[in-house]
């Protein structure tokens, strides 16, 4: 227990440290008058984590926006509550379920992604050239990486929950006879700003969390593809459980603070 | 500093690696104009030794002056400043996968200075024209042989203008005439850019060709150093069995790489 609880804090220094190097790296750059990252690779990454992840956030949560709508109908309308049912799709994507489906699809599409690249130009020494040359790995590789990540999560978390709304409103129409234009006014009804800032607050942190536990992950890389893969492993379970964890923490604070 | 100065001096380098020694009081000079070979067998930690002077790798103690500054007590920024008076070719040329070699010899450029696009395009091509491969300026580097990324990696090394060039191991992976090619390309960078060169092979006829001087690398140390011709008639057992490439002697196998005859 003792060696574990060092190997973690050990890990968290390494994180705080790897954080650290990428915005000196960035000051450096900016105190030379140069742009603080490659502008060019930011807006490449932007695309691949952003516009990229549409089709699959917007399916899965369309899929669980349907499902929630189907279970949770089902035991309101024993209680001839069925016009709750708008409402509890709207609160629970917006306040929680599309912050981290987001960064769950996010961790395991583009995370990986960000590891096995980063990892691979480790192990071929591409990473060592880019240092070598005086560039500025971090800055160049992991700024424009962790940066997409954070601004594209709260971007991707609007589109999961509009997904999940449409989900549950073709449920609520098929099912409770709830019109479109109803389930629109019930949904508009139930929103809490708070809930919405909660979510797009939340899914900023996941961004953060799983860009750079994924490049951490990425350039930390050793022993050819055998480590890439454990590498990449790794960095999927480690990100998806450290969005979970996050957002556990985040409900604690929002519920001492808001209840 | 006196204009008789070595650009590399490199003294009692210490480095462990996972606790075990890999270089143990390393001392040796780059004088300028100079191409110094440097020997070893296998695991002798010549490739750690490049790193160490790029700083890609810091030193357990040791100094490693260039141009008259110790490169591994240097901050990052200063010691970026430097790496671009340092140029490196790696063993498996190491260019961007995802740039086109074009990108990639204008990276350092764009990233790191304030010319132009057109300049860029202009210092790109005769890079590419000094190792011969203008040819292949759009293609990307899993486009190419062995030999020609190489080549790029060598005009990568270049584009800043460095005054020592390091080379790891140049010859790897390469057939006798990418071999012959590329040292005479080394041969021919000492005439046209009058930079220092670090080569680090053990490849014997290679490091004769390209060599004004050499040094053994041995038990994280510098062995032996002179000019090749004292390494052919060296009496040193190490040097003399690494020259000829014998199995019998002191450079004996690991006993768990012996195989049973």
């Amino acid at each position: 227990m003792g060696n574990r609880t060092l190997a973690a804090l050990e890990g968290l220094s390494s994180l705080a440290w790897f954080v650290a190097g990428t915005v000196t790296e960035m000051l450096g750059h900016v105190r030379r008058r140069r742009a603080p990252l490659h502008l060019s690779l930011f807006f490449e990454q932007t695309r691949r984590v952003g516009v990229g992840s549409i089709p699959l956030v917007a399916l899965v949560s369309l899929f669980l926006g349907l499902t929630t709508a189907l279970l949770v109908g089902y035991q309101l309308r024993r209680l001839g509550a069925e016009e709750s049912v708008p409402g509890f799709v709207a609160v629970s994507f917006s306040r929680e379920l599309g912050a981290l489906l987001t960064g769950i699809v996010v961790a395991a599409r583009s995370g990986a992604a960000f590891t096995a690249e980063l990892g691979t130009m480790t192990v071929s020494e591409e990473v060592d050239a880019i240092e070598g040359m005086g560039i500025g790995p971090l800055r160049f590789l992991v700024a424009p990486r962790v940066l997409a990540s954070v601004l594209m999560l709260p971007s991707l978390s609007v589109v999961s929950n509009l997904a999940a709304l449409l989900g549950g409103a073709l449920v609520s129409r098929v099912e409770f006879d709830i019109s479109f234009r109803y389930f629109g006014l019930l949904t508009l009804e139930s929103l809490v700003q708070r809930d919405i800032w909660a979510g797009l607050v939340k899914s900023l942190l996941f961004g953060l969390i799983i860009g750079v536990i994924a490049c951490y992950k990425g350039i930390a890389a050793t022993r050819g593809a055998i480590g890439v893969g454990l590498a990449t492993t790794s960095s999927v379970v480690m990100s998806v459980t450290s969005v979970i964890a996050c957002d556990t923490l985040c409900n604690i604070v929002l519920v001492r603070v808001w209840e | 500093m006196s204009a008789a100065a070595p650009l590399l001096q490199v003294r009692d380098l210490r480095f462990r690696y996972e606790g075990k020694p890999v270089l143990d009081g390393c001392t040796f000079d780059v004088g300028r104009d100079e191409r110094l070979a440097i020997l070893g067998a296998s695991g002798s930690g010549k490739s750690t030794l490049l790193r160490l002077i790029l700083g890609i790798l810091r030193p357990e103690s040791g100094t490693i002056r260039f141009e008259d500054r110790d490169l591994a007590g240097l901050r990052t920024e200063e010691l970026n400043a430097a790496r671009q008076k340092i140029g490196m070719v790696f063993q498996g040329a190491a260019l961007i996968s995802s740039l086109t070699v074009a990108e990639n010899l204008a990276l350092p450029l764009k990233e790191l200075t304030d010319k132009p696009a057109k300049e860029i395009d202009d210092v790109v091509d005769a890079k590419l024209d000094l190792v011969g491969m203008r040819r292949t300026k759009d293609q990307l580097p899993a486009e190419l042989s062995g030999g020609m990324r190489k080549r790029i990696g060598v005009a990568r090394a270049l584009v800043l203008e460095p005054e020592l060039i390091l080379f790891d191991e140049p010859s790897s992976g390469l057939d006798p005439v990418g071999t012959t090619e590329i040292d005479e390309l080394i041969l021919t960078l000492g005439e046209r850019t009058k930079a220092s060169c670090v080569v680090v092979t053990h490849n014997m006829p290679s490091a004769f060709r390209i060599a004004t001087r050499m040094a053994m690398l041995h038990e994280g140390a510098v062995l032996e150093e002179g000019p090749p011709e004292a390494f052919r008639s060296s009496k040193n057992p190490v040097v003399r069995q690494f020259v000829a490439g014998d199995t019998d002697g002191p450079l004996g196998r690991e006993p768990d790489d012996e195989r049973p005859a």
